[in-house]
């Protein structure tokens, strides 16, 4: 057992954290505030280039890789504060399930239901839609190809993240049932999405720990003071315990012999096993993201209720994701093994 | 980041399993809790009956007579006695975690000749003297005087939780032997049947007696009882917990997670199943105490590759200790009117509830954010040497 990441994890988060800041930094992504598109074709195709979608795709068209070096590579992707409907064309192409998700030629959306208005992101963009709940619910897999119509819809004028457009649409098709690979994309899909709000809630805490160290008042950097400090090291927490729980999660999708033997060690069936792993990481996630950018919020003072410190973008990215693939409260509920 | 045991990390888990499963049936029954010489009894004979197989001193290094277990074997150790329910490391604590450790990486020939194999076989009892009235999270502030009088250190002073010092044949002792601060402090062995010792056993919430004052008046301990050099007790003490693998919650984290599944079972019992709050506050501490099982991993595999657990320790602890409190909470409120008994209850269909190990539990949680170093403490040291957080001082 070595549960660290290998050499080659730490240089593929390496690898794509460089690649992020020299071709897609912040200022170059919120010049798209607003508008229809939130990531263009080109810078799309950065990702696709970079093997963002075809990381699990077996050699040689993609990268032969796991879940959990997926993980690494999407937690850099939530750090940086990408766009898109990243998660979608990321099981899209990994489960072979629409020509060209894996090029960047198409995007494939998620939606995972939900009570009240059915609000859709990326409308714009998207060639398909994998309608896919959370391990809280027991709804089926399905896939909508095309994607519904954006004129059917209409777009909010005031989207919750900027940076993703969202339409309102009156009816939602049924879509075709992906019965066979259904499990895996729920799966992978919610283990990905809480890597990315891991690399929420890591940069938050970054962000806070660079500005309590500069930030003066009384004489000295904020960061002297417990108060700060304390915030700080929550942040910490917060952060490593989800990130533990997510590789942990990520571990089991990619290997069933470690899934069999803690199955039967805990008595329980592989696929409850898996699924509590996968819940467990997801409801971590989205806890640790959303309190990470409420937190860094707080540290950086009134500075951070603006719209030009970025921390505003993590929070609403958090809680936009925080959406799909279950709730932190429905998940809870479910973990508790009480639930009908 | 890889789950999959090695072979020769599955074979030493099912010989341990095996051996385990062959050994405990075979085990007296536990003494009462305030039992003391019971109690002293019950532990090392079990710590015999691991020394006998092999297992003692599994995480000492093979010159100090220990097993040299990898950190992932240790691991594995401490997974399996908790699952198979095997008996807690008891009044062996402070000799096998704490003193024997010094002992191995400062102790002279002499001392480790003497000291080390009664630890191991289960023949001597350590408890610690750290600790004083007015010196806790500030430890480098203690008062405790030792003087040079010829081969002899005369010692006066008080020292605070210590446990097990009723039972104990040595005391591991840090007394000011030069000037304050840190560099004034040295590292004494004391015989615990010195004249001058006055124990007084503290009670805690529990109504139990874990810890005990110490008073010295004059006490002589001879000078080859010193650990490392005079005015040098501190930096031995700080490499004793270099020791630690990340290992060291195994234990509680495992309880805690069959204390979770017990009160699951109850709240179904009790017919509280469909209560949707109680739902998510169970199901939010399965997710936290897993994800502290993998946090457990990885901590354990960065000792295994660098020796020591790195930042995981005190974010691990902080963590934990927290959500301990909060199934202890939970547990309160789940047992209602049952938990305002430490006698054993049964529930409404005649079955035992548990109610009093869950009690149990609930004491001992209120102390984790304090023992071993304050969750404020902690904090401090997780902002400031992993976060580079401005010292205040």
């Amino acid at each position: 057992m070595d549960f660290r990441l290998s050499d080659d994890q730490a240089a593929l988060a390496e690898g794509i954290r460089s690649v992020l800041a020299g071709r897609l930094p912040l200022e170059r992504l919120r010049a798209a505030e607003g508008a229809e598109a939130a990531i263009g074709g080109e810078d799309w195709g950065v990702l696709a280039e970079t093997g963002v979608f075809s990381l699990t795709r077996p050699e040689p068209e993609g990268a032969g890789l796991g879940v959990a070096d997926a993980a690494v590579v999407f937690e850099e992707l939530g750090r940086a504060l990408v766009p898109g409907p990243l998660v979608g064309t990321f099981l899209a192409a990994s489960a072979g399930l629409l020509e060209g998700a894996a090029e960047g030629r198409v995007q494939v959306g998620v939606h995972s239901g939900g009570g009240g208005p059915i609000l859709l992101e990326h409308l714009a963009s998207l060639d398909a839609l994998l309608l896919l709940p959370g391990f809280d619910k027991r709804s089926t897999p399905r896939l909508l190809v095309p994607a519904p119509d954006a004129s059917t819809g209409t777009r909010l004028a005031h989207p919750l993240d900027p940076l993703t457009p969202m339409w309102l649409v009156p009816t939602l098709a049924a879509g075709d049932p992906v019965a066979d690979v259904g499990i895996t994309l729920v799966r992978d899909g919610s283990i990905l999405t809480a890597a990315l709000q891991v690399g929420h809630a890591a940069e938050a805490l970054d962000l806070a720990v660079a500005y309590a160290k500069q930030r003066q008042q009384f004489g000295k950097p904020i960061g002297t003071f417990q108060a700060i400090k304390h915030m700080c090291a929550d942040m910490l927490v917060r952060a490593e315990v989800a990130r533990s729980a997510v590789h942990a999660a990520a571990c089991l999708a990619d290997d069933a012999e470690v899934v069999a033997s803690e199955a039967e060690a805990a008595g329980s069936t592989p696929d409850a096993l898996v699924a509590r792993a996968v819940m467990g990481a997801k409801m971590l996630a989205d806890e640790a993201a959303v309190a990470n950018a409420r937190t860094a919020i707080q540290v950086h003072g009134g500075m951070g209720f603006t719209w030009e410190v970025p921390l505003h973008l993590h929070l609403k990215r958090s809680r936009l994701l925080a959406t799909t693939f279950g709730s932190p409260s429905s998940l809870s509920a479910a973990l508790s093994g009480l639930a009908p | 980041v890889d789950l999959r045991y090695t072979a020769a990390e599955q074979t030493f888990r099912d010989e341990l399993r095996a051996w385990l499963a062959a050994t405990l049936p075979g085990l007296p029954e536990a003494p009462a809790s305030d039992d003391w010489p019971g109690r002293r009894t019950y532990d090392l004979a079990w710590q015999r009956l691991l020394f006998d197989a092999g297992y003692a001193g599994v995480d000492w290094p093979a010159e100090g007579g220990g097993r040299g277990a990898s950190p992932i074997e240790q691991l594995i150790f401490k997974e399996e006695c908790e699952r198979a329910g095997a008996p807690y490391v008891g009044v062996s604590f402070v000799g096998l975690l704490h003193a024997g450790p010094t002992i191995i990486a400062e102790g002279s020939p002499e001392q480790k000749a003497r000291y080390l194999p009664p630890i191991l076989r289960g023949d001597e009892v350590w408890c610690q003297g750290f600790s004083e009235p007015d010196a806790g999270s500030d430890l480098a502030s203690l008062r405790t005087r030792a003087v040079r009088d010829g081969d002899d250190y005369v010692v006066n002073g008080s020292k605070i939780w210590t446990s097990h010092a009723e039972v104990a044949d040595h005391c591991e002792l840090l007394v000011r032997t030069g000037d304050d601060g840190n560099r004034g402090i040295s590292w004494l062995i004391m015989p615990m049947s010195s004249p001058g010792i006055e124990i007084r056993p503290l009670r805690t919430i529990a109504g139990s007696t874990e810890f005990a004052e110490l008073f010295l008046n004059e006490v002589r301990i001879p000078v080859a009882n010193r650990v490392g050099e005079e005015n040098d007790g501190w930096r031995v003490t700080m490499v004793t917990l270099s020791f630690e693998r990340g290992t060291a919650f195994v234990g509680e984290l495992l309880e805690c997670m069959r204390l979770l599944g017990s009160l699951t079972k109850v709240a179904r019992r009790l017919e509280l199943a469909g209560d949707l709050g109680l739902q998510r506050r169970l199901g939010h501490l399965v997710a936290a105490f897993d994800a502290l099982w993998a946090l457990t991993k990885r901590n354990v595999s960065e000792a295994a590759q660098t020796g020591v657990p790195g930042i995981g320790g005190s974010v691990f602890k902080l963590s934990f200790s927290e959500h301990s409190q909060a199934l202890g909470d939970l547990a309160m409120e789940v047992l209602d009117r049952a938990a305002l008994s430490a006698d054993p209850l049964d529930g409404p269909d005649g079955e035992a509830l548990g109610n009093e190990e869950q009690l149990h539990a609930w004491f001992k949680s209120i102390s984790s954010t304090i023992a071993a170093g304050t969750s404020q403490v902690q904090r401090n040291i997780v902002s400031e040497r992993i976060l580079g957080l401005p010292k205040a001082r």
